[in-house]
């Protein structure tokens, strides 16, 4: 059971600048490509949908001249106190590993949904069914990535087969496959984003650029105040953007800035 | 004093089909349920790790590998027993049966594997370089043998019989990662460092 803090030397995680952010949902496809996520087969049917990783969209609400809004990507926001962990009655999920992912097994799962029940950000997903994938397209499924049957639940782990293959790289250079570089291990969603908004490393390393920007004034975790202590960071000079990752009422003031 | 020694053997009676049958379902469990459930079969081409290993100087890097991404390069493929292989070294009858059935026509042998896990496992063979693939349990030793064991495949799973089990795996990470924390830091037993 995990309802306390849980620390690791490294504690991979993402900053994502919502002010570069254009909403083009790149990072969407290529979560899907990555991890052999099936096209939907009624794509009107939200309820069903499986989008590991969801491009929002956030609006000031202010009339014309000042309408603003912002795309917020939320991918698994791998908390450092996840809720989904001590939820689970068999264990398919935890928070064990070295590099902090909040693991899924989804071969262990049962599909009793607590988890999801349990998670603020709706991050976790359930297979309503089973997989179909066009004639063809099975050549194109990732090796590395189980592909998940009907009655489970499913979720982004920060393409965690990605950090297996950069630490065996790591591994056979004779490199330490715990001080893994800069670019040694990035995500399908990070590699792909165009405008480099999304910016992946250990958040522990100083040497890693996520470290700096999850430590600016700008930068700031979704619904903070539920203390789950996400290691995903959103960074926003605009001061509405940050309001609305929290949830802050009108009358509240920012934290931080 | 009738009545009771009759009681007796009727006892004796009773009790010998029961012991009887114990034997029988007992033979059933360990000699027949493995004929039933496993198939035999035989490796597409005989192949001797002992005599390339011996007689050629050979070493296991030679043809299982790393690639420079550390991944492992598994079995080789035709075009690497053709550096060698590409004409019948000898007269025996698969030398000449891989050189016509499969180098000439670009067909792959189709080596039967005895380890192949099921999909949803992630094994890295980088990780596990420093164990002897045969002393610490994950392979049957065809190293140093003449001939390849018989491959058991199962009838309902079609996995192997010799593919490794997870308690194999749990107890080696439960421990190592006990022992020696520090060295073994991404190797404890938590379920995401095999499964995927």
């Amino acid at each position: 059971m995990v309802l306390y803090l849980k620390e690791f030397k490294i504690k991979w995680g993402m900053v994502i600048d919502l002010d570069r952010c254009t909403g083009c949902g790149a990072c969407m496809v290529a979560c899907q490509a990555e991890n052999n996520i099936a096209p939907p087969v009624d794509a009107s049917n939200k309820r069903y949908s499986m989008t590991w990783l969801l491009v929002y969209q956030l609006s000031n609400k202010q009339p014309y001249p000042n309408h603003d809004v912002a795309y917020m990507p939320r991918p698994c926001l791998q908390c450092g106190k996840p809720n989904c962990v001590p939820v689970c009655p068999v264990i398919a999920t935890d928070k064990n590993q070295e590099g902090g992912i909040v693991s899924q097994v989804n071969a262990r799962c049962i599909g009793c949904r607590y988890c999801m029940a349990a998670c603020p950000y709706h991050a976790r997903y359930f297979n309503w069914q089973d997989p179909v994938w066009p004639e063809g397209m099975e050549k194109t499924l990732t090796p590395d990535v189980s592909t998940r049957p009907r009655g489970v639940v499913e979720k982004c782990l920060f393409c965690h087969h990605r950090y297996m293959y950069a630490r065996d790289k790591a591994r056979i250079e004779g490199r330490d496959p715990n001080a893994l570089n800069e670019g040694d291990y990035i995500p399908a969603c990070v590699e792909m984003c165009p405008t480099g908004a999304m910016v992946f490393g250990d958040l522990q390393n100083p040497e890693h650029k996520v470290h700096k920007l999850s430590k600016s004034p700008y930068a700031f975790r979704l619904l903070e105040r539920l203390n789950t202590k996400p290691q995903v960071y959103y960074y926003s000079k605009r001061e509405w953007v940050r309001k609305q990752g929290d949830n802050y009422l009108e009358h509240e003031t920012v934290g931080g800035v | 004093m009738m009545e009771e020694k009759k009681g007796g053997t009727s006892a004796g009676g009773v009790v010998l089909p029961f012991l009887l049958g114990f034997v029988a379902a007992l033979a059933f469990g360990w000699w027949g349920v493995p004929q039933l459930l496993f198939s035999k079969k035989t490796q597409p081409l005989v192949f001797t790790h002992q005599n390339h290993i011996e007689l050629y100087g050979m070493s296991c890097d030679d043809c299982h590998s790393f690639r420079r991404d550390g991944s492992f390069s598994g079995l080789p493929d035709n075009a690497k027993c053709a550096e060698c292989h590409s004409f019948p070294m000898g007269d025996h009858p698969d030398e000449i049966k891989f050189v016509e059935e499969y180098y000439e026509k670009g067909i792959e042998v189709p080596w039967l594997v005895y380890q192949y896990q099921p999909d949803n496992v992630f094994f890295s063979h980088a990780a596990h370089r420093e164990y002897d693939c045969a002393t610490a349990g994950c392979h049957p030793d065809v190293g140093s043998s003449n001939e390849l064991p018989v491959y058991y495949e199962n009838r309902l799973t079609k996995y192997s019989r010799d593919t490794m089990k997870m308690k194999d795996c749990e107890r080696c990470h439960a421990t190592v990662a006990a022992q020696e924390p520090e060295r073994f830091a991404g190797a404890p037993n938590a379920c995401q460092t095999c499964h995927k």
